[in-house]
């Protein structure tokens, strides 16, 4: 799965808890997911569960501390599917 | 000095009628929202109707944002946003986002359990052992305050924002509580009512109890039947009701229009003792309630025009107007008026005082008296306490004063409240 098919995968789930459309539409491997999308940080632990959902995988608690932004989470995402074996 | 309480806005999410108008138009016409439920009759419950209020998603959508809507499984805080909302708007509030909270602005929104589909919904996936599959909102949704916190966020409320719950009393307390505190100036605006989960997991308690109808399953419309001789236990229901009070002072100030003046009231417990249980009420306490309230109020006993009782359609129907009798000191042709709400919405449990405290206003405010529904064979130890044409069958235009209202509750728990016509 190359970034872009990764990102606009990303791009779907975030749309749901984001505050601010515009950082939606420019969405790259720079967008914080506080600062730029205002999501609400409680809803944080919902883009984790989503992603797992959408990607078949399970991500544990440090990663998941870790996933605040675009480019932690495909980083995060692209670990976990090459663990899997399933790149 | 004491402020004077008034009532600017209605809403209600009830069986029989959701929201102010299609409400008005179903209590004016004695219309039922008791149905035959089959989800009831699979569980192999005994009473297999209810009242549960019919929501389109129109409505729901046009309360909650789409991401506040995923996953969201609580029925009771779906209902209280909805009548919360609808007496905000009704009031001529604005719903605005400022910036700053409105201080001057709280809610009391009673309940008696939260977000209990929802909860059902965690335990399973907590004792499948996945605890982190719940995501961020279990909490929201299954706190008792869930309601009105979600309210005060929607509203922006900056001052007390709290839930109540006494059971059945829930609803009838949350106004008086809401009064006290603008009566007293610490708020001018607050947001008074209460709301109930509904559904299987919230009734079976009560199927089990043998509290609940199982003779009218065929007959779902005339299943519940306060002061009726073949009343043979209530109907389980749901919904909301919401009033917005506020001081004499700020709804002149706005030129809101004013319902109903809410002249105060009392609230007791019988502490179980005497006739007294969990499940009983003690009938002096009962009596110490109401006619404490017209104390608290300055009322005579013989200035009440109409009753609105909490009759919910069991043998404790005629305890209770003995109670109102001695009560009032009155009785015969000489006892007010009197209806039951319960008869066309069924026993909307922790959101039944509250809506009809909603109907209660809205016959003041018109000047009506709606039908007692499914009391044409009155019970005989009523009739011999009361004049028969006290207890009004059909719909009839009627100038009211003084109403008083009361909701009793398991926990031995009682609230009344004096409604007044407003007279500026």
């Amino acid at each position: 799965m190359n970034k872009e098919e990764l990102l606009s995968r990303l791009k779907v789930i975030v749309s749901n808890y984001t505050q601010n459309k515009e950082a939606l539409d420019s969405i790259n491997e720079d967008t914080d997911f506080l600062k730029d999308l205002k999501i609400n940080s409680a809803n944080l632990v919902d883009v984790v569960l989503d992603v797992e959902e959408e990607f078949g995988i399970e991500i544990d608690n440090l990663s998941m501390e870790k996933m605040l932004s675009v480019r932690a989470a495909i980083e995060i995402i692209e670990n976990k599917l090459h663990e899997a074996g399933r790149e | 000095m004491a402020n004077r309480v008034v009532v600017t806005g209605l809403g209600i999410v009830a069986p029989n009628g959701v929201g102010i108008p299609m409400f008005i138009e179903a209590i004016k016409n004695g219309r039922s929202g008791i149905k035959y439920h089959s989800q009831l009759q699979d569980l192999q419950f005994s009473c297999q109707i209810a009242g549960r209020p019919e929501l389109s998603t129109e409505l729901i959508s046009s309360c909650f944002t789409e991401l506040e809507l995923r996953n969201f499984n609580s029925e009771g805080i779906l209902y209280g946003i909805i009548a919360g909302i609808e007496a905000w708007k009704n009031a001529g509030l604005s719903l605005e986002r400022e910036e700053d909270p409105d201080w001057d602005s709280g809610t009391i929104f009673g309940a008696g359990t939260s977000g209990i589909e929802k909860f059902r919904e965690a335990i399973y996936k907590i004792d499948e052992k996945q605890v982190r599959k719940l995501g961020s909102n279990a909490v929201m949704q299954t706190m008792a305050s869930g309601v009105s916190a979600y309210l005060g966020g929607k509203l922006g409320l900056g001052n007390q924002v709290s839930t109540n719950s006494s059971a059945c009393t829930t609803g009838a307390e949350s106004v008086l509580i809401a009064f006290e505190r603008i009566q007293s100036g610490k708020a001018k605006r607050m947001l008074a009512g209460s709301t109930s989960d509904g559904g299987p997991y919230i009734w079976a308690g009560f199927d089990a109890m043998k509290v609940c109808t199982y003779k009218h399953n065929e007959t779902p419309e005339r299943g519940s039947r306060p002061m009726s001789l073949s009343a043979s236990g209530f109907v389980p229901a749901c919904g909301a009701g919401a009033l917005l009070l506020e001081s004499l002072d700020s709804a002149v100030e706005r030129g809101a229009v004013i319902y109903a003046e809410v002249l105060g009231g009392h609230i007791n417990s019988g502490g179980q003792r005497g006739t007294g249980t969990m499940t009983a009420p003690n009938s002096k306490a009962v009596q110490n309630c109401i006619s404490s309230a017209l104390k608290n109020t300055g009322l005579h006993a013989d200035q009440i025009d109409v009753i609105n009782g909490h009759l919910t359609a069991t043998i404790m129907d005629s305890t209770e107007i003995r109670n109102w009798c001695t009560a009032l000191g009155r009785s015969g042709e000489h006892f007010p008026y009197i209806n039951a709400l319960k008869g066309m919405t069924g026993h909307g449990l922790s959101a039944s005082g509250s809506m009809e405290c909603v109907a209660s206003v809205l016959q003041i405010a018109e000047g009506f008296l709606f039908p007692n529904i499914n009391c044409e064979d009155l019970h005989p130890d009523i009739a011999a306490q009361i004049d028969p044409q006290k207890i009004p069958l059909h719909y009839h235009p009627h100038p009211i004063e003084y109403l008083a209202k009361a909701s009793f509750g398991f926990g031995d728990v009682n609230a009344c409240i004096i409604f007044k016509k407003y007279r500026s």
